[in-house]
């Protein structure tokens, strides 16, 4: 019930109205309770609503890490096709 | 006169019936066993034991990103004739179309059927229509019936897989069934999720090289990895455990499942195997198969033990291991 | 003793830590999206035999006292109302039916994310009666009143919610105040908080000498918020902390507090489990009446029939975990629950159920 994820704006509409990107999904919320956000600042997200905006580092602290892991992934991955290819 | 929609006419077997297989289906799926056009196929099978699997797509909506209801059908039949170690050779397919479908959708579906086919090999030998009054269907229901062939190198079941044995998943999780959930109702969120809908015939090629260090292999539709671990684990008669760390979600995935209070392990994928193999050979299966493009995500997600018999447990982020159980009826669209 | 430096740790510096406690100590989460985190983690299986983690009244959905479940069942019945929800409520168990049954039977009974969403199904239906069954403590109960607000602005008179929406400081007295449940520190609701802020628990705290952390729901969050109860603990303190500081602000979110001023009044509310409490509900303030489903409709108020031997009363309170529950596994079970400890995704008893290796190893 009490879910809540972080999002970054990335639009302020009218009537109060924004588009949040949540790890590449983009939501719209209603930013009626965060008035005064900025494009570029993090919120928390929940049930289409900004609670709270983040403390700026906290959040993108978060996001950077798991932005890390998948390229941590994808190179993994690209070293080993260049390995196999390299038998064949 | 000119119908642009599928009347119940289409389906009395009819002028307009002959109509509709001549002018939507034949044209798309020709093929030598199809031409003749008799009540059943003809079949030639190469020496194997024959597989058979079966499988209906009610998806709704029809269209989604990365596939349609059509290329579903194709795929989601050839996978599971995969995951019995054959190689899919012919499919029959069935479906029930509702009054009022527009015909251009319809074409859409079977030229995507025959693409899909096509590039999987198979050959769409047989099928059937029937029309059913507006209401009674989503657009359009599709059965499709797949036959193939297994070679004696290959022996993928559940009770072939031992203690020691490694898992691996072919790419990440729940692509397919966030990329349908977003397109529901009431929504309001766009996701380059895109079904990762495919035919994994290559998997399955390279695969059969293993020959019987690959023990069974099965894909996560509905219910998802978290469903397919429990089934094997039954079926098996062993205990699995998996590493949270190790399973592969997209960011894209993870966040919209964290928003929306669902578990990418629940979610429904249409394009990738779980795959159990023996220890000594599963890095370098794994290698080969992540040279693959439908696998490039591939990752070793656990490995199975005798006990707790039965069950699957994850290992968290704390390292700590809990239950990871089957979904009890929860509300979900339907999705395959 | 580490002070700040326990803040920021990492899990396994924080887990030693905790390790360490060897006191017999019982720490009460109240928040449903805490009892799932903590259960998936598997925090619990790792915490020192001493430390018990309590699960308490947080689950909205849970705490929804029956005869109110049966007053929705009852309105989508006998009216043409479409009820919009949040997907919990659907399965919870009234005395003999469920909102999922009553849509099998007919009712038009959709789920959505979003009040929003319920507003957007008024607009597009004109000609029908929206209702919006409001559930959920502060954190979602703003969303409610924000929504009802702009329904008045936008003129759309066909929409209208049902408040069932509760407090939680007055639910947290009572636990506190009840000399049968043994609580040494409270491991606070994370977004609750994010609306209501420190305050309400700096009142808490020292009323009745309980450390109280609002914690988040990351399993850094949650080792970090015990690890500060416990040094309040060894520190004989009875503080409210935040450990949530990157939502939580001390003053809460003021324009939050404002609307539910605004529209919602507090009023005594049923609460399963726990009984009667006073001021511990919102009903909707008569300015808004034309958008209280309660008055539109004449929503009965239905008494409650307890179910024998369902003990989600105890198990909402702390008092026995679900595993002491004689129907535990057998005739409750995620699939046929009894009590909503079962049903609702968040309840104590789904938690232990899906989450925890079962004692015995029974399944």
């Amino acid at each position: 019930m009490c879910l809540g994820v972080p999002g970054k704006i990335i639009a302020v509409k009218e009537k109060e109205m924004a588009t949040a990107d949540v790890n590449g999904n983009y939501v719209d919320i209603s930013i009626i309770m965060t008035p005064q956000v900025q494009v570029g600042e993090f919120v928390m997200i929940h049930a289409g609503f900004a609670m709270q905006v983040m403390e700026q580092e906290e959040a993108e602290e978060s996001l950077r890490l798991m932005l890390e892991l998948q390229k941590i992934r994808e190179s993994y991955a690209n070293e080993n096709r260049e390995y196999f290819e390299e038998q064949q | 006169m000119k119908q642009d929609r599928i009347l119940m006419a289409h389906g009395s077997g009819g002028l307009m019936s002959q109509q509709l297989i001549e002018k939507v289906f034949k044209k798309s799926w020709n093929n030598p066993y199809l031409d003749p056009m008799l009540d059943g196929a003809l079949l030639d099978l190469p020496p194997g034991r024959v597989v058979m699997s079966t499988d209906s797509f009610v998806i709704s909506p029809l269209f989604f990103p990365g596939g349609d209801i059509g290329k579903l059908s194709i795929c989601g039949t050839v996978n599971d004739l995969l995951a019995c170690g054959a190689r899919p050779i012919f499919m029959s397919t069935a479906m029930i179309i509702e009054e009022g479908l527009a015909l251009s959708d319809l074409r859409k579906i079977a030229e995507s059927m025959a693409r899909a086919a096509k590039e999987a090999g198979v050959a769409l030998v047989t099928g059937d229509t029937k029309v059913v009054e507006k209401g009674s269907a989503d657009g359009i229901f599709i059965n499709t019936t797949g036959i193939g062939v297994i070679s004696s190198a290959v022996e993928y079941r559940p009770d072939r897989v031992q203690a020691g044995d490694k898992i691996i998943v072919s790419g990440n999780m729940g692509d397919h069934g966030l990329a349908i959930l977003a397109l529901r109702e009431g929504l309001s969120f766009a996701t380059p999720a895109q079904s990762d809908c495919a035919a994994l015939f290559r998997t399955g090629e390279l695969l059969k090289k293993y020959g019987r260090f690959v023990r069974c292999m099965r894909d996560p539709t509905r219910g998802g990895l978290a469903t397919v671990l429990n089934e094997i684990a039954g079926q098996a008669n062993m205990g699995i455990v998996v590493r949270e760390k190790d399973i592969p979600v997209s960011p894209v995935v993870q966040g919209a499942c964290d928003m929306l209070g669902m578990d990418p392990l629940f979610m429904a994928n249409e394009g990738k195997m779980v795959i159990f193999v023996a220890a000594e050979k599963a890095e370098q299966i794994l290698s080969e198969l992540r040279t693959l493009d439908e696998a490039k995500d591939a990752a070793i997600i656990g490995d199975v033990r005798t006990e707790p018999r039965g069950m699957v447990l994850i290992e968290t982020e704390l390292r700590a291991e809990r239950i990871l159980g089957i979904l009890e009826g929860e509300h979900i669209p339907r999705i395959c | 003793m580490k002070t700040e430096s326990i803040l920021k740790n990492n899990n396994e510096e924080l887990l030693q830590e905790i390790q360490t406690e060897n006191r017999k100590l019982a720490l009460m989460e109240v928040c449903g999206t805490h009892t799932m985190a903590i259960a998936k983690s598997g925090i619990r299986n790792l915490l020192p035999p001493n430390l018990k983690l309590l699960s308490g009244p947080g689950c909205p959905v849970c705490v929804t006292s029956q005869g109110d479940i049966d007053s929705v069942i009852e309105l989508v019945k006998e009216t043409e109302i479409i009820l919009v929800t949040f997907g919990d409520m659907i399965r919870v168990p009234g005395s003999n039916s469920s909102l999922q049954e009553a849509r099998s039977q007919g009712a038009d009974v959709r789920v959505a994310y979003s009040p929003l969403d319920g507003l957007e199904i008024a607009r597009k239906n004109p000609g029908r009666e929206v209702v919006f069954l409001g559930i959920g403590f502060e954190t979602t109960a703003p969303l409610v009143g924000s929504t009802i607000e702009k329904a008045r602005r936008q003129i759309v008179s066909n929409f209208s919610v049902l408040s069932l929406h509760k407090l939680v400081p007055p639910a947290l007295e009572v636990i506190f105040s009840d000399p049968d449940i043994k609580v040494d520190g409270l491991i606070c609701p994370g977004h609750v908080s994010v609306i209501i802020g420190l305050e309400p628990y700096r009142l808490l705290a020292e009323k009745y000498s309980q450390p109280c952390v609002i914690t988040g729901f990351e399993n850094n969050d949650i080792l970090e918020g015990i690890a500060m109860l416990l040094l309040q603990i060894r520190k004989k303190e009875a503080l409210a902390e935040i450990q949530y500081r990157r939502v939580v602000k001390k003053e809460g979110n003021p324009v939050a507090q404002q609307i539910l001023q605004r529209v919602f009044k507090a009023t005594g509310a049923r609460w399963r489990g726990l009984g009667y409490i006073p001021d511990s509900g919102l009903e909707i303030r008569s300015e808004y009446k034309r958008f209280d489903a309660r008055e539109k409709f004449n929503v009965a108020e239905i008494e409650d029939q307890p179910i024998r031997g369902c003990a989600c009363g105890e198990v909402l309170t702390g008092k026995i975990s679900p595993h002491e529950c004689s129907f535990f596994g057998r005739a409750c079970t995620p699939l046929n629950p009894v009590g909503p400890c079962m049903v609702s995704h968040e309840g104590a008893c789904a938690a232990y159920y899906r989450y925890s290796p079962l004692k015995g190893g029974k399944k």
